[in-house]
């Protein structure tokens, strides 16, 4: 019995859901890989230089996030800044409130389930529907997701039908096609009779204020389509300096996201309506969230900023593959996840201070991220600073013992030696100081201490000449 | 991608890091290494006092307990020869990680002047003094394990290179052969399920491919696959590269 919650719930995963996490991750990993080494020479050039340009972007969000707003401002769009989870659900309650409206039509954006919006908007007497299928599936089911670009990746087809009965929504059917065609029916009419469309944004370029928005529905082309205001909620850290940089970070994110050259739809959105246009949003409010990021920029994990949100990282994932998401009981998991999610839990990070040990340190992470954040690096300094802040580790051994032993070469031969006369280990010599939990799934092999120095010293004595 | 400077190779003296697995359990590893960089024309010197590369406290958050026996690592392998160790997971420690945890100390120099002088066996072999070819024979079918520490570094390709290059050796691929295996230090006593059931997976994959042997340049990975397979009653046979250079070197007789 393992004392780590993260190890727990994967024990206890059914094999069900276990195993369509890990055909869905290994599957989109495998293709993305393919799809990148055949289309590029070298895409880990790219990844590097991807990443240095999302490096430079954070680095200097002074200089930009000024620039951006001023020109949305310029474009005719409202900007407001937000720098808790509240104060941004507070800005979309107060312009839903100005126009009258009580009606939301929202695409996904990973930040609105950070700032847990929709709940927020419902306690305030506002609808907030969800219009990506996988997203409306969590929603009519009160679930969380599970994945950051696939939400409902812990679900099969079967569990979604019933769901989809259960809402009234036509007799049980699984089929993949009559489950799309039924949500579409459904969500057309909520488009046309909503007030206002939310999105979150995938990048923002500074020199433009443009946003770029991807999906592979079409659901957030309708949300912004039908209504008259259209709410953007980004990130900070989304920013990007000029609309050129979009070329190779578009790039990346669908064929590291999905596998896609590029996602079916991109739209690029710089702000409401001009007047000669005959459609589109009156009003365009585009939120700034902080919500705990300026704080990560100030500390040693900064890099994780950079992140496009493509999942790749979960899907390459070997503990991700076994535990699935919600094993990691925050909206970020996976190894992106068990940085960002402890780091915007703030002076709150020791309820979460347990996600960054949840690894092998393998580095499948690093290896596969478009922006070459290097995670493993970043595991480690929480984890640093978990021990630092005394932060109780279940299960992890004490290591001060062995590493005064580790520093004194003469206890460490000696330890050598009377491991081996005992045939016992001496437990706090080798990097297996919690002997039970070895021994309780794996054999461990003879102890065999100071045999190699024995050998070496008899082979190196002039005569009789070397033997073994 | 892990980034690596290097202090240029001059003679062909270096100093053993053999390693505390090796230390403790797996002697015939650290021979067969001395063996090998012996047959290579290299004059193997085994400084006493070394003890382990730190990783362990590294890996489980306890910094000042890792450097601690880092700074005892760099008094034991000072001068100028280069250090070599069967492992790439030591290595890597000693090139990646304690740079990263010496960031902030004022000996951090010293530390990253041994990291720059440090190799894993296969690629000293191979890019550090150009063998191309291992001579001898080895008549076996063999399924090389890619440990993760080797990831981003040139280890895998040298040690492929020297296993396909011995007469009788067949290297066989198998699934998923980029994934990690499950051992991650202490992860595989403190996620005991999930490093299991990596382990397991691992396993599956490489019995399919039928090898005679599993291959690998860390011997940590597979003190946990095969005392996995061991405890399953289905043991599956894990050498060292080193003890398969050496044995080919003897005509292919394995040692296990
Ligand atoms: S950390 Fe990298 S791989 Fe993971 S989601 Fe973010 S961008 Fe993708």
């Amino acid at each position: 019995m393992s004392a780590q919650a993260i190890d727990r719930f994967a024990a206890t995963l059914p094999a069900e859901t276990r195993a369509s996490v890990y055909q869905s991750t290994k599957t989109t990993h495998e293709k993305r890989t393919r799809l990148l080494f055949d289309q590029f020479p070298d895409p880990d050039r790219l990844r590097t230089l991807a990443g240095e340009i999302k490096q430079h972007a954070i680095e200097n969000l002074d200089t930009y996030l000024p620039q951006a707003e001023a020109r949305l401002r310029a474009n005719g769009a409202q900007v407001h800044w937000a720098g808790t989870a509240e104060a941004a659900c507070a800005h979309v309650l107060r312009i839903m409130r100005e126009r009258g409206a009580t009606k939301m039509v929202k695409a996904k954006t990973m930040v609105s389930e950070e700032i847990e919006l929709a709940d927020y908007l419902g306690r305030h007497g506002m609808e907030a529907l969800e219009t990506d299928l996988g997203e409306f599936i969590i929603q009519i089911d009160h679930d969380h997701p599970s994945h950051i670009v696939r939400p409902i990746i812990h679900k099969n087809r079967r569990e979604i039908a019933t769901s989809f009965e259960r809402e009234g929504l036509g007799a049980y059917n699984d089929d993949p096609a009559t489950i799309t065609r039924r949500a579409r029916h459904h969500l057309r009419h909520k488009y046309l009779a909503a007030d206002v469309g939310l999105t979150g944004a995938n990048f923002l370029s500074a020199e433009s204020g443009r946003i770029a928005l991807v999906t592979n529905e079409g659901n957030s082309r309708f949300s912004v389509a039908a209504t008259r205001c259209h709410i953007v909620l980004v990130g900070i850290e989304k920013i990007v300096p000029r609309d050129r940089d979009l070329g190779i970070l578009l790039n990346l994110l669908g064929r590291s996201a999905t596998a896609q050259d590029l996602t079916v739809y991109t739209e690029f959105i710089s702000g409401p309506r001009d007047p000669a246009q005959p459609d589109g949003p009156e009003e365009m409010h585009v939120i700034f969230v902080d919500n705990g990021r300026t704080e990560v920029l100030a500390g040693e994990c900064r890099e994780i900023l950079r992140c496009i949100r493509c999942g790749a990282c979960l899907n390459v994932c070997p503990i991700y593959r076994q535990a699935s998401g919600h094993a990691y009981r925050s909206v970020y998991p996976g190894p992106v996840g068990a940085v960002l999610s402890p780091l915007l839990l703030k002076e709150n990070f020791p309820q979460k201070a347990d996600l960054p040990k949840a690894s092998s340190l393998c580095g499948a992470c690093h290896e596969v991220c478009p922006v070459n954040i290097p995670i493993p690096d970043l595991l480690l300094r929480l984890r640093a600073r978990a021990k630092e802040e005394n932060v109780p580790s279940p299960g992890t051994p004490p290591m001060a013992p062995w590493a005064l032993l580790a520093s004194q070469p003469t206890a460490w031969r000696a330890a050598l030696v009377a491991g081996r006369a005992l045939n016992v280990l001496p437990t706090r010599l080798i990097p297996v100081p919690a002997l039970q939990a070895w021994t309780a799934s794996r054999e461990l092999p003879a102890w065999r201490g100071g045999e190699f120095r024995r050998w070496l010293k008899a082979r190196r004595r002039p005569a009789p000449p070397a033997a073994r | 991608m892990l980034n690596r400077e290097r202090t240029p190779l001059t003679g062909r003296r270096v100093q053993l890091m053999a390693t505390c697995l090796c230390d403790a359990f797996y002697d015939d590893v650290a021979a067969a290494t001395v063996e090998v960089l012996e047959h290579a024309g290299v004059e193997v010197a085994f400084p006493e006092g070394q003890t382990c590369c730190g990783q362990p406290a590294f890996n489980g958050g306890d910094w000042p307990a890792s450097r601690r026996v880092v700074r005892h690592t760099v008094r034991t392998f000072a001068g100028e020869d280069p250090v070599v160790v069967p492992s790439g997971s030591c290595a890597a420690m000693l090139f990646h990680g304690a740079v990263l945890e010496f960031e902030k100390e004022p000996d951090a120099p010293a530390v990253e002047a041994l990291g720059r002088r440090t190799w894993e066996l296969a690629d000293y072999l191979v890019n550090g003094l150009g063998v191309r070819t291992w001579p001898g024979r080895y008549p076996a079918r063999v399924a090389f394990h890619r440990s993760c520490h080797s990831r981003g570094t040139d280890s895998v390709a040298a040690a492929l290179t020297l296993l396909r290059s011995i007469a009788g050796l067949e290297v066989v691929e198998f699934g998923e052969a980029e994934q990690c295996c499950g051992f991650g230090g202490t992860f595989a006593v403190t996620f005991p399920h999930l490093s299991g059931a990596m382990g397991q997976l691992k396993l599956d994959h490489v019995r399919a491919a039928q090898p005679d042997v599993y291959v690998s340049g860390d011997m940590s990975c597979m003190m946990h696959l095969g005392g996995l397979a061991a405890r399953e009653g289905r043991p599956i046979r894990t050498l060292h590269l080193a003890q398969v250079l050496r044995d080919a070197l003897r005509g292919g007789e394995a040692k296990s």
